[in-house]
């Protein structure tokens, strides 16, 4: 292969390695960002208490911090994770705060008439979320959860640092083994923006299918 | 489990390390501001090429790791003749990152401005230069207070960054006083807390700014 194509292949299998981090904690942090962002609107003050805790101490700290205490200060309370457990965990909850505040914007988004009227048609509370709310705040959500899952596919490279062998690591690998270090670190630049620009036009066009039929949000 | 006594010996020195992240915050926060400005102003302007370059050149920074970009500068950079400590050149990549950012605030900002204030400033004959500064960026600014605190408040937190390109700041030192005695727990729980206060009391400071501006404003 001609010259800086020949660093692809392996840099590649790392980029696959990263796919499986972002997806992983894309999950982590939708279950975190919907209990938080809900529990946030919660009638109970603790439950309020308690996901304003977690979404200020994960907020408040550096993402590169949370991993290291995931990864080093945890087993010396007699908690041990291997590497790819604790980045997946500490990059999910730490998006899941960010995502939280994404998830109460989005269902405060949704106009008091629409509650009002799911009240005028007797549904229970929950037929109420289920049916009237949580459609129109998905679509609401979309955007800004689009941009925290290229916020977080950023920070997957930081867990090249807690020796997961994913693209950064790679790269770094490969570095110190050819020193074609321009070669090596625009590529990984290049493969890090395909995958943002594949995630913006993936969350476009989930924003157009959902808010189809509705007279707001979503959709240019 | 937490030696409060270990605690507070190395306490002192993150305290000293601490030092090393407020200064790297308080230089690329200026840059990100200057920087950020430039890139709003260019993707404006009127030449196609220059307008174009700015708005990929602002999108790649912003789709791209600041990671990779730290590794990138903090290789790169030397190869072509432009040898700046560690310390310089995490400032100088994420000033640079943090600047694709801010010129979309700018930008936000700047379009917020009702149009009739630049046709205003066009019947006073006012130049583009004292449209900008005296008619638009002063309307512009005030509301762009709190999202570029939030950006100020993520800088911060990602000074550790710096610890990857051997910068002894916070989390570097952290992680030496680990190495050094096999005691991670209280050194990462000390860096954790240290940022939390340092964020919470920077949004409190930013919440103060903003009143004041609305208060000057209104």
């Amino acid at each position: 292969m001609p010259r800086p194509l020949d660093l692809l292949p392996f840099l590649l299998s790392g980029a696959v390695v990263t796919v499986e981090l972002t997806v992983g904690a894309a999950g982590v942090a939708c279950v975190a960002a919907s209990l938080a962002g809900l529990g946030r609107l919660s009638r109970r003050r603790p439950v309020r208490w308690l996901a304003g805790t977690y979404i200020e101490a994960f907020r408040g700290t550096s993402a590169l911090v949370q991993l290291f205490w995931a990864y080093f200060a945890l087993p010396l309370v007699g908690i041990s994770l291997d590497a790819m457990t604790a980045g997946v965990l500490a990059l999910g909850l730490n998006t899941g705060a960010y995502g939280a505040e994404v998830v109460r914007g989005a269902i405060r988004a949704v106009p008091q008439g629409q509650h009002e009227a799911a009240l005028a048609l007797n549904l229970t509370n929950a037929q109420k979320m289920r049916s009237v709310i949580l459609p129109q705040a998905l679509v609401a959500a979309l955007p800004p959860a689009g941009n925290l899952l290229i916020e977080m596919l950023k920070n997957t490279s930081l867990v090249s640092l807690i020796t997961i062998s994913e693209l950064t690591f790679r790269g770094q690998m490969l570095r110190a083994e050819t020193l074609r270090t321009v070669e090596i670190f625009g590529l990984l630049l290049i493969v890090y923006f395909l995958l943002a620009l594949l995630i913006t036009s993936g969350v476009r066009a989930l924003e157009r299918r959902l808010s189809f039929g509705m007279d707001r949000g979503g959709g240019r | 489990m937490f030696d409060w006594a270990f605690a507070l010996k190395i306490l002192p020195d993150l305290l000293r390390a601490l030092r090393v992240t407020v200064q790297a915050t308080v230089l690329w926060m200026v840059l990100a501001l200057v920087l950020g400005l430039a890139w709003a102003l260019a993707r404006r302007s009127a030449s196609r090429p220059v307008s174009w370059s700015a708005a990929w050149f602002v999108e790649f920074v912003r789709s791209t790791p600041l990671l990779v970009q730290v590794y990138f500068l903090f290789y790169v950079l030397p190869g072509v003749g432009l040898k700046l400590n560690p310390f310089l050149t995490g400032v100088l990549a994420i000033g640079l990152h943090y600047s694709a950012y801010t010129s979309e605030v700018y930008r936000a900002g700047i379009e917020g401005v009702p149009r009739g204030q630049w046709e205003a400033a066009t019947a006073l004959n006012l130049s583009h230069f004292h449209t900008l500064r005296y008619v638009v960026l002063p309307q512009a600014i005030p509301p762009m207070v709190p999202a570029l605190g939030n950006y100020l408040v993520a800088m911060f937190k990602d000074t550790p960054m710096l610890s990857a390109i051997t910068v002894l700041e916070v989390l570097q030192t952290a992680k030496i006083i680990g190495a050094e005695t096999f005691r991670y727990l209280e050194p990462l729980t000390l860096v954790g807390a240290l940022f939390l206060a340092l964020s919470l009391c920077s949004a409190a400071l930013i919440r103060w700014l903003e009143r004041r501006l609305v208060l000057r404003t209104a």
